[in-house]
């Protein structure tokens, strides 16, 4: 198995005239946290939706553990277990909480057979740990669309890790949710690095959140890779600081 | 709880068996009345459970017949014969050979709509929402059009299969029991079908299917699946009414689209989509509504037809089921606590 | 299946019978168009998806037909169904239309599909089920030693097409109404915020809708035949066209108009007229399809 689970090499996107992604070259390295960071349309989410499969790229390659995946479609990619969270979270607001997490059962590991089953005690068990550890155990039998948008992205995070994915891609996790939560999901994200031993991808526009969660951090501006290495480095990088104090 | 479900349901199989007795002027209508359960049933599976609205689910039921009849006919006599001999006296069938076909027609009706069903899918569950729908229907009208112009089995004159032998009356009862049972055991194996991890997933695609998928959800597989099971039970349904009606053709009884078509969505809405007893109430209300008023209205039936779909769509979209859950969460187990912690938090 | 190659030998035999059918085809899609623009302008504008749209069609040449029994000339049908169409249309708005607007499209979907039931009803108990037509009375033009026939009615058909379009374009450039109606298509809500009434608009544009398909219907009753059970095929139609065009795309409406109408007569001579309905819903799975794979190359689906 290589180190890199993520490769990205030289990757273009335009829309129309309007060049989002220029020749991007980044990797992801397998049980670590990357980051992703970038002044607002710099084309962080362009990459990170060409990475999951949302727009066909126009050259380069993608890959994941070897394969590549830029000419897949989103639930093809899915399914190898490269697992995206959305940046305006996406629940099935109509279910409770405890629903929400038995639906992201992983299905990719079920046969048709095993899908004919009803969940099993383990099944519970393990969505009410996943719940407690983020937090929402007490709200567990609350509608999911009742629940504010802090707790929905929670939520939303440990419906991620039922999945047992291989590879999660998290949007912008922090987004909108109340300063004194961050650091708690910072915790919970760097344990479930960790202990459950997934390879996380985050992309953030916080720079403090980043900084204290990524060990490998990449840097995009106009579209196209400007810096590359450790928390240190991109903090003391003369171009990341030009290209975040231009941008406002 | 558990006590009152034993009841309710030991009733209302009691009925299921009594009524064909204690009203047996009723034979009929009440054998209409389990086709439309089952083929509302089968609607809600891709349509209140599954967030795929077909208004096609017709062209099941139209190829149902259609096979049954074929290949009942065929296992005896040369199908292009017997479809141009019309009426011409070929329709001698030995109480054996009726049987058989019957067997073996229907099941053959609903393995081949299922088979249908996952090509006609394949092709259009890339559509979504109102493309779906129209898609569907699209399929319906243009195998009816098809099928009425292929003489091989009989055009637009139709098709004619031999006549139940025996008496007409214990034919009815007969009839009866097809319906109910298909009817009964379809309803048993939802109610399972409905409890599994599959169902949640269809479910899932039908509140948002960008996210199932991104789940990594066999979206595909699992909506080709389901609408394959409701295709074999519509199918079944369409083979057995083909044996009850004797003759029917292709345009006003087959793939009658804006009939049976349209009343399957129309008692599911009554009823409360994405619901197990709502296709079922809703195909009750409508069936007495169609019953009591249809003698009545003398021509204007089909105008109260259109403006019952209005008001249905237009004022009552949650149905009976909708509305009870509504008014009364308790009974459908929804916790309290919940309730009052979600009018805490607002 | 001998009939079928036969028919289409003749397509090569004699290629001025190509030139027939296409003229044929064009002069009918043009009353296609028509009725597929104004599905595509309610659509664009309050996401409302028309089942009805056929109905209304066949409505108006309704109107036309019983004016002329009436003893009024054919001519004065096609105003009059504009007219009374678009009060028809106004009505339809007000009781059905504005209340599922803001719902979920298969909820519109089914509301107007309720509707196309009772107008198709209606009609044939006011009417009858028979298929009827106004005949103007005009001579025919034959062309290529007779093998190409053209009545001058069909001509004038055309023309009152493409006037009634102009005059559509025209104001929708122009006018305040057509402004508004062109802004609150783009966004309601800032639509609204700069002080737009979008239920004036709304139900200006559904009535506008009705009265277009109710002059196309006066129309289509002069150069073909009506039949109160047609309606739904002329609906097929409309959804191919702007299935096929996209939203927005007036030149593409009427490329497309054109070019069903054309195919459609080319599948009548092939496969003979009984298959006309088969060949127009046939039509719209083609198109869904091929639409269907564009969106696939760009890892999309149809929505």
């Amino acid at each position: 198995m290589s180190d890199v689970i993520i490769d990205v090499q030289n990757v273009s996107k335009a829309f129309g005239g309007v060049k989002a992604n220029t020749d991007v070259s980044m990797q992801v390295r397998r049980g670590g946290i990357t980051g992703l960071i970038g002044p607002n349309g710099s084309g962080k989410t362009t990459l990170f939706n060409s990475i999951v499969g949302y727009h066909p790229i126009d050259g380069g390659s993608i890959r994941f553990e070897g394969q590549e995946i830029s000419r897949m479609k989103v639930q093809q990619i899915a399914r190898l277990g490269l697992l995206r969270t959305f940046q305006q979270t996406r629940i099935y607001g109509a279910m409770n909480c405890v629903e929400n997490m038995l639906i992201s059962l992983p299905h990719r590991k079920m046969s048709l057979w095993d899908a004919l089953k009803t969940n099993t005690r383990e099944d519970y068990e393990k969505a009410d740990q996943l719940l407690d550890f983020v937090g929402l155990y007490e709200k567990r039998y609350l509608m999911s669309g009742d629940l504010s948008f802090g707790q929905q992205k929670l939520l939303e995070f440990a419906m991620a890790l039922m999945n047992e994915p291989t590879c999660l891609l998290l949007d912008e996790p922090t987004a909108g949710i109340n300063p004194t939560l961050i650091n708690g999901l910072i915790d919970r994200l760097k344990r479930a690095n960790e202990e459950f031993g997934i390879t996380l991808f985050v992309i953030e526009h916080n720079m403090r959140v980043i900084m204290n969660l990524a060990e490998s951090i990449y840097c995009l501006a106009h579209g196209q890779m400007l810096a590359h290495g450790s928390p240190d480095d991109i903090q003391n990088n003369q171009d990341v600081i030009d290209a975040y104090l231009g941008a406002h | 709880m558990k006590q009152k479900k034993v009841i309710l349901y030991t009733g209302a199989l009691l009925l299921t068996l009594v009524l064909p007795f204690v009203m047996p002027d009723f034979r009929s209508q009440l054998a209409t009345l389990w086709l439309m359960i089952i083929v509302a049933l089968t609607w809600d599976m891709t349509g209140g459970q599954m967030g795929y609205n077909s208004l096609g689910n017709i062209f099941f039921y139209g190829t149902g017949m259609y096979v049954a009849a074929v290949v009942t006919i065929g296992m005896v006599y040369d199908v292009g014969e017997y479809t141009s001999a019309h009426g011409g006296g070929i329709t001698n069938f030995t109480d054996e050979q009726y049987f058989t076909g019957m067997f073996v027609g229907i099941i053959a009706a609903g393995f081949f709509c299922s088979a249908c069903a996952l090509v006609i899918g394949w092709l259009t569950f890339g559509l979504r929402g109102p493309y779906f729908a129209i898609g569907t229907l699209g399929v319906a009208i243009a195998a009816g059009e098809l099928v009425s112009n292929w003489d091989w089995i009989g055009g637009g004159q139709g098709i004619s299969l031999p006549v139940f032998p025996g008496d007409l009356e214990i034919g009815k009862i007969y009839f009866y029991f097809m319906f109910a049972g298909t009817g009964v055991l379809l309803f048993i194996f939802l109610s399972w079908f409905y409890r599994t991890r599959f169902g949640a997933a269809i479910n899932a695609i039908r509140d948002d299917e960008e996210k199932a998928d991104a789940m990594g959800i066999h979206t595909l597989r699992y909506k080709l699946v389901t609408w394959s099971i409701a295709a074999f039970f519509v199918g079944v349904a369409g083979g057995i009414t083909a044996f009850q009606l004797i003759h029917f053709e292709p345009l006003e009884t087959a793939y009658q689209t804006i009939n049976l078509g349209i009343f399957m969505v129309v008692c599911v809405l009554l009823g409360g989509k994405g619901t197990l007893w709502g296709p079922v109430i809703g195909a009750i209300l409508f069936h007495l509504f169609k019953e009591v008023t249809w003698n009545y209205l003398l021509g204007w039936q089909w105008v109260a037809l259109g403006a019952l779909i209005i008001v249905t769509v237009v004022y009552f979209k949650d149905g009976v089921m909708g509305y009870l859950m509504h008014t009364r969460p308790e009974w459908f187990g929804i916790r309290v606590e919940q309730k009052a912690a979600r009018e805490e938090t607002t | 299946m001998d009939q079928i190659l036969s028919n289409i030998g003749l397509l090569f035999q004699f290629p001025i019978v190509n030139l027939k059918i296409i003229i044929d085809g064009i002069m009918i899609g043009a009353l296609f168009a028509l009725a597929a623009y104004g599905l595509a302008l309610v659509w664009g504008v309050m996401n409302v998806k028309n089942l009805a749209q056929g109905d209304f069609v066949i409505a108006g040449g309704y109107v036309a037909w019983w004016l002329t029994q009436q003893g009024f000339p054919p001519l004065l049908g096609v105003p009059a169904a504009f007219v009374i169409m678009a009060g028809i249309g106004w009505v339809a708005y007000k009781l059905v239309i504005t209340r599922v607007i803001e719902r979920d499209l298969f909820t519109s979907l089914l509301a107007t599909f309720g509707m196309a039931i009772m107008m198709a009803q209606i009609m044939n108990l006011l009417f009858g089920s028979d298929t009827q037509s106004v005949d103007l009375g005009y001579d025919t033009l034959y062309l290529a030693d007779g093998l190409i026939d053209i009545p001058i009615a069909k001509l004038i058909g055309v023309g009152m097409a493409t006037v009634l379009a102009a005059g559509v374009i025209l104001f929708m450039k122009n006018s305040r109404m057509g402004q508004a109606i062109r802004a609150t298509a783009q966004d309601a809500r800032a639509a609204r915020v700069l002080g737009i009434d979008t239920e004036k608009v709304y139900a200006f544009t559904f009535s506008l809708n009705a009265a277009i398909c109710g002059a196309a219907g006066a129309i289509i009753v002069m150069v073909w035949v009506i039949q109160p059970f047609y309606g739904i095929t002329h609906s097929v139609r409309a959804f191919v066209i702007v299935t096929a065009a996209g939203l927005g795309n007036l030149p593409g409406v009427i490329a497309a108009g054109l070019g069903i109408g054309a195919l459609e007569q080319y599948g009548g001579h092939i496969f003979g007229i009984g298959y006309q309905q088969a060949i127009a819903v046939m039509l719209l799975l083609l198109v869904l399809l091929i639409r269907l794979l564009q969106q696939l190359r760009h890892r999309q689906v149809l929505k």
